[in-house]
């Protein structure tokens, strides 16, 4: 598989913390990598790297290299705008715009390309939508307000949101921690779904989430990368004894 | 033990505890703005009796303010005072959002707090001084520069024609936006800190610019409370006496254009009031106050229920 980001020698401090310590990764191209690790070891702040959220936050320093495809996102004279268009964002909590109806708040962002055709529109709308699996089940109250979903549905309405911008990349930070059981299967079988179109890096604490929907895994520790490999081998064999204790639970 | 019990019992039947101090002491309070809102509506009522009686609904429509002929309208005042303070909002709130959109999101932190509390400072100013720097320095401005340029270029439109005074429409409307941007900006300041970090971070991961972010989810955010904002500067500008008093040239007059001098309500009542020539130009005064006074309520009024039907798409926001 060849790889779609690659992360090069990156090392992220905020002020005196240095959160993430010299981490070198290869993302797989419309595979699903699960990045794993205890409470605070930095796995936020690696997935915030990839589409430059460090940019919005004073005393964040990125060094080292992001490839993605061939170009490094941190390099001169690259826009951060156009980065995060390629790389899409999922967050914890979903947060649609409360202002804005369903339909609006898919489109808010494909919006942004200038204007477009109402048909255009409707058909993103529809298809990014029908690719969460939302749509039957919103396809007559397009126009009403988003918080009136319910939080399983709000969150694939954000995932329909980050795909309707077409990027070729789509982060998830812990996209289903906040959800029941039901929707945490959607948003898995979603997650399944879309790899085949996107590459997927997605940040879990839930081992069996891990196992079940990724390819690669990646675990974390500290703020360094303690190992990385295909994810049956990861649960199954790891090389290093600290993984091992991190994924049977007895960490200390 | 039973006896514990029972003492216990006994507090909660009785209600003696502190809940209910507290309870009583602050429904009370409660209570008292409205009396004394109940009983100040009551005093203008019949202070303004004679008024009343003698003019009736022409007060309101009435054109002439003569103490002699003992002839009271108070049309002019309430065009003045509600003319004079819509320009002023209309001015000032997009200056005053600018303000606080460039101090939230777009200076860096330390000019923005410098910024910031610059712009409370204004707030505190006492509007006597706002007032001295009008008269000094703004009308002379105006006399000599400002309106001989609108007029040259603008002059076309009957708001820029006649006579330069100085004092004027134009400078109340001036002195009151002046007034009403530190109020307006800090209020907004506070709405726009208020969006949450994920609003901000959801507009920027979909590729959003800064402006487009402020466009898409902070503003849509802060609306209601932005809203809230401009109502309360609108409630300061409305019942603003001594600036206004100092620079609008203080004549009952009303003129389409802004360079005229005009009157205020709040300004008439406090030229007036101390030398009030006889009972019925006191009543009239105070039938002024009245009107005063209705009119805020009927802007505060307003503007809870434009509050309320526009929360309601944002309280379901934040029940999430
Ligand atoms: N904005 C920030 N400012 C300062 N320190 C930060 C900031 N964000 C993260 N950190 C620090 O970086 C380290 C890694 O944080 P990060 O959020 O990446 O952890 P995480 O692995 O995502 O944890 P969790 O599983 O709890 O979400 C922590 O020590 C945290 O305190
Ligand atoms: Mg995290």
């Amino acid at each position: 598989m060849n790889s779609k980001v690659k992360l090069d020698d990156l090392n992220v401090h905020f002020g005196g913390t240095h959160a993430v310590k010299g981490v070198n990764i290869d993302f797989p191209a419309n595979s699903v990598t699960a990045i794993i690790g205890p409470s605070g070891c930095g796995k936020s702040t690696v997935l915030r790297a990839v589409n430059r959220m460090h940019d919005m936050t004073p005393g964040a320093q990125v060094t080292g290299r992001i490839l993605l495809d061939d170009t490094d996102i941190y390099g001169r004279g690259v826009d951060p705008v156009a980065i995060r268009r390629k790389i899409g964002m999922v967050f914890q909590k979903p947060n649609p715009f409360p202002a804005m109806s369903i339909y609006d708040n898919v489109i808010a962002g494909y919006k942004l390309n200038g204007r477009m055709r109402r048909d255009e529109a409707d058909e993103i709308v529809e298809s990014s939508l029908q690719r969460v699996a939302l749509w039957d089940e919103v396809k007559d109250r397009l126009k009403s307000n988003a918080m009136e979903l319910s939080g399983g549905q709000q969150q694939r309405l954000c995932i329909a949101r980050t795909i309707a911008v077409r990027p070729e990349v789509i982060l998830m930070d812990e996209p289903a921690s906040a959800l029941d059981p039901i929707s945490t299967m959607k948003i898995e079988e979603l997650i399944e779904e879309l790899k085949e179109r996107y590459t997927i890096i997605i940040v879990t604490h839930n081992m069996q989430q891990a196992a079940r929907v990724s390819d690669v895994t990646a675990f974390f520790y500290l703020g360094e990368l303690i190992e990385c490999g295909v994810t049956k081998k990861i649960f199954t064999t790891p090389d290093r004894k600290q993984t091992e204790d991190y994924i049977t639970g007895r960490f200390g | 033990m039973s006896d514990v019990t029972a003492s216990h019992r006994w507090k909660i039947e009785k209600g003696l505890s502190g809940d209910f101090i507290f309870k009583a002491v602050t429904v009370l309070f409660a209570f008292s703005i409205l009396v004394i809102l109940m009983l100040m509506l009551y005093e203008m009522v019949s202070q303004s009796l004679p008024s009343l009686r003698k003019f009736g609904g022409h007060f309101m429509t009435g054109m002439d303010w003569d103490a002699v002929q003992e002839q009271f309208g108070a049309l002019p005042f309430i065009y003045g005072s509600v003319i004079s303070s819509v320009l002023a909002l209309l001015l000032a709130t997009p200056l005053a959002v600018g303000t606080a959109l460039f101090i939230t999101e777009i200076a860096p932190r330390r000019l923005g707090g410098f910024a910031a509390s610059l712009v409370e400072l204004l707030a505190a100013i006492p509007s006597v001084i706002y007032g001295l720097w009008g008269i000094l320095i703004m009308t002379p401005w105006l006399q000599q520069t400002a309106q001989p340029l609108l007029q040259k270029y603008l002059g076309f439109l009957p708001f820029f024609q006649g006579p330069a005074y100085g004092v004027s429409m134009l400078a109340g409307v001036l002195i009151l936006m002046i007034m009403v941007v530190p109020i307006i900006t800090s209020i907004t300041k506070e709405v726009l800190l208020a969006v949450p970090r994920s609003q901000r971070e959801a507009a920027i991961a979909l590729g959003a610019t800064r402006w487009e972010m402020i466009r898409m989810a902070v503003l849509p955010y802060g609306k209601s409370g932005i809203l809230g904002a401009v109502i309360l500067g609108l409630g300061r500008a409305i019942g603003e006496t001594m600036a206004v008093t100092m620079v609008i040239g203080n004549n009952p007059k009303i003129s389409l254009s802004l360079f005229s001098p005009a009157y205020t309500m709040p300004s008439v009542i406090a030229n007036e009031f101390a030398e009030a020539s006889s009972p019925l130009h006191s009543a009239a005064l105070m039938n002024i106050g009245l009107l005063l006074l209705v009119i805020t309520l009927i802007i505060n009024a307003l503007a809870r229920l434009l509050l309320w039907s526009m929360s309601r798409g944002a309280a379901r926001g934040a029940k999430l």
